[in-house]
């Protein structure tokens, strides 16, 4: 369902011209589990924010369910990435003003879902993830691993079929990283496609396929069908 | 994206910027205060001067004699020109849609009743004159004698004369020598006050045959026609300057229109409320500067929201509806804030000084506003473009 096709993005430094991708060839399939690890300037984010359509390949071609999205204008791009990407950051990229369930609410409201049944939603997706009483709180006074369920509610509430994770866990500490993780996994089951970005060996070897970068390249691309743990 | 969730959205930047939003809105805040207070007090002056002008009625035509190519004073008092008579009067008051005709003249005299004398201003006008003007009689009424030679002696007085020279006796009956001929009173105007200048009060109307032959002319000074309100003042102009020119062979007089008077007067007196309201415009241009300067420092507050809102699915003109909306709010929640300030002071002073007349239109209010929104509009394009056009990577990872 998503397929990357010889695909290479360049950026100009200064008068250099830099390759963060170079050649990528890259296929997932519907609910598989995915982590991308490599060491910080291997080009794991800016994969991730290929795969998330927020940078576009300088050339190849990109194939999302079928359909070609390398030359999306503007609006298309923002409806695919509304319709079946959801992201979920390192530092939760909570909006500070709005509280925990208007956060959620916020793609919803982007997509011109009518409110009431915006309320049905939140509300269902904030009782899973154990926030209901935090709902009317600003992410300040949420802590973090509510914080990151709270980003967590919000890039699936309007069911997408790809979730992209940057280092999920990077700002918590470990045993919320490892709550976080599992609610991660659990979206699995619902036929979810979870891409982690991690330099963290021990989160990248919880998936079925490892993919492994440096200098842009793709360097080992494993899948193990027992899961270990 | 719904108006409603635009709007709860921006309305939440203010809730967390309290203190700065109210600083930025109070910018236009001012600025509208000061184009409602300036132009509250310029339409009022407006107002008032409109009305002391329109006092005797609008539906007025003056001719005179002399022939001016200004609006300057005419030469026929002094001149050789031919003047204008009882009988030219007679003649328009045989045109069409016509309702009185005045001829009229004005001069000095010394008033006397049982020894008491006052030097007064002689008006010497016809019959009709408290039908034409709009002045009232308060006791008894005009003489009804035609505007001819024969009129008798008799004269209407003005409160004040009354007052000074008959101290609360009814003067109805009484007899008075202007300038030493004897004239029997028939009528007590109704006190009007000054008008202009001209006490209105301290004035007493004879018959114009009368006042012709007491100061020794043998012309009117002016020849006031009124005509149906549903004519226009240019049929009436033409008209009256044919019948005129019939008479006299050329065109020895000058016709002056109130309604043109009250355009010309009106149309200075807007420039001058205009010119004053572009002055407290000024100020509204400074708070447009601090709109702008607070979006732009907004964008760059919140480049990592922009682009989470691009990653959640927002397109470029999302996020530029969410900043325009946001300036827009300001500026429009300013402007409220500036009518009531505005409209507050201007009647404010009101109280304090009745003298002075205010009056705030409503279009000038519903502009006034207006202006807010697009100061805010214009002053949010600049930093709304900016965020929109953000790059969604790179605004996402800026901290």
């Amino acid at each position: 369902m998503i397929e990357l096709q010889n695909v290479c993005r360049t950026f100009i430094v200064g008068d250099q011209e830099v390759a963060a991708l170079r050649n990528i060839d890259l296929s997932f399939g519907a609910g598989e589990y995915i982590s991308i690890m490599g060491p910080s300037g291997s080009g794991k984010s800016t994969m991730l924010n290929m795969l998330g359509l927020l940078d576009r390949p300088s050339s190849g071609t990109y194939l999302l369910d079928g359909g070609n999205v390398t030359d999306l204008d503007d609006e298309q791009l923002a409806r695919v990435r509304r319709e079946k990407i959801g992201f979920v950051f390192q530092s939760f990229h909570l909006v500070p003003r709005l509280t925990a369930a208007q956060n959620v609410e916020l793609p919803m409201i982007l997509a011109g879902i009518p409110a009431d049944e915006r309320k049905q939603r939140v509300q269902v997706l904030m009782r899973n993830y154990g926030l209901s009483d935090r709902a009317d709180h600003k992410p300040d006074q949420l802590s973090g691993g509510q914080r990151q369920r709270v980003a967590i509610a919000r890039a699936t509430v309007m069911n997408p079929s790809v979730l992209l994770a940057d280092e999920p866990t990077g700002n918590l500490d470990r045993n919320t990283g490892w709550e976080v993780l599992k609610l991660l996994e659990g979206l699995l089951e619902q036929g979810i496609t979870l891409v982690v970005v991690t330099h963290d060996a021990e989160i990248g070897a919880r998936a079925q396929r490892r993919i492994h970068m440096l200098d842009g390249r793709i360097v080992s691309d494993e899948s193990i069908q027992n899961d270990s743990k | 994206m719904y108006l409603r969730d635009l709007i709860t959205l921006t309305s939440s930047s203010f809730l967390t910027y309290r203190m700065r939003s109210f600083l930025t809105g109070l910018g236009i805040a001012i600025g509208i205060a000061a184009v409602i207070l300036l132009t509250s007090i310029g339409e009022g002056l407006h107002q008032f001067m409109l009305s002391e002008f329109s006092q005797f009625g609008t539906n007025i035509i003056s001719v005179q004699p002399g022939k001016t190519q200004t609006q300057g004073g005419n030469v026929g008092i002094f001149g050789s020109v031919r003047q204008v008579t009882l009988e030219d009067a007679d003649a328009l008051r045989r045109l069409p849609y016509v309702e009185h005709v005045i001829p009229g003249l004005v001069g000095n005299a010394e008033v006397r009743y049982e020894g008491r004398t006052r030097r007064t201003m002689v008006l010497g006008e016809g019959r009709d004159f408290g039908k034409a003007f709009t002045m009232k009689v308060q006791n008894g009424g005009f003489w009804t004698d035609a505007d001819d030679e024969q009129a008798r002696a008799q004269v209407v007085i003005g409160a004040k004369i009354q007052q000074e020279l008959f101290a609360g006796q009814n003067p109805l009956g009484q007899y008075l020598r202007i300038g030493g001929q004897r004239y029997r009173v028939v009528g007590v105007m109704e006190s009007k006050g000054q008008i202009l200048g001209m006490d209105m009060d301290d004035t007493v109307f004879i018959p114009a045959a009368r006042a012709m032959e007491l100061f020794n002319r043998s012309g009117l000074m002016e020849i006031n026609v009124s005509y149906r309100a549903d004519v226009p003042a240019e049929t009436m102009i033409r008209l009256i300057k044919e019948r005129m020119i019939e008479r006299h062979g050329r065109e020895d007089f000058t016709i002056i229109s109130q309604e043109q008077a009250l355009e010309v007067l009106s149309s200075v007196l807007n420039i001058l409320t205009f010119a004053v309201g572009a002055l407290g415009g000024i100020s509204l241009l400074v708070g447009a500067v601090g709109i702008l300067t607070i979006m732009t420092m907004a964008v760059t507050e919140r480049t990592a929201e922009i682009g989470l809102l691009r990653a959640l699915g927002a397109r470029e003109q999302q996020v530029l509806a969410l900043f325009l909306g946001e300036a827009i709010m300001l500026s429009a929640l300013g402007g409220v804030l500036g009518l009531g300030i505005g409209i507050g002071m201007a009647q404010g002073l009101h109280l304090l000084f009745p003298a002075l007349p205010v009056h705030t239109p409503w279009l000038y209010a519903v502009l006034a506003e207006l202006s807010a929104v697009s100061i805010g509009l214009a002053a949010g394009v600049a930093p709304a473009m900016r965020a929109a056009r953000l790059d969604p990577v790179e605004a996402l990872h800026a901290e």
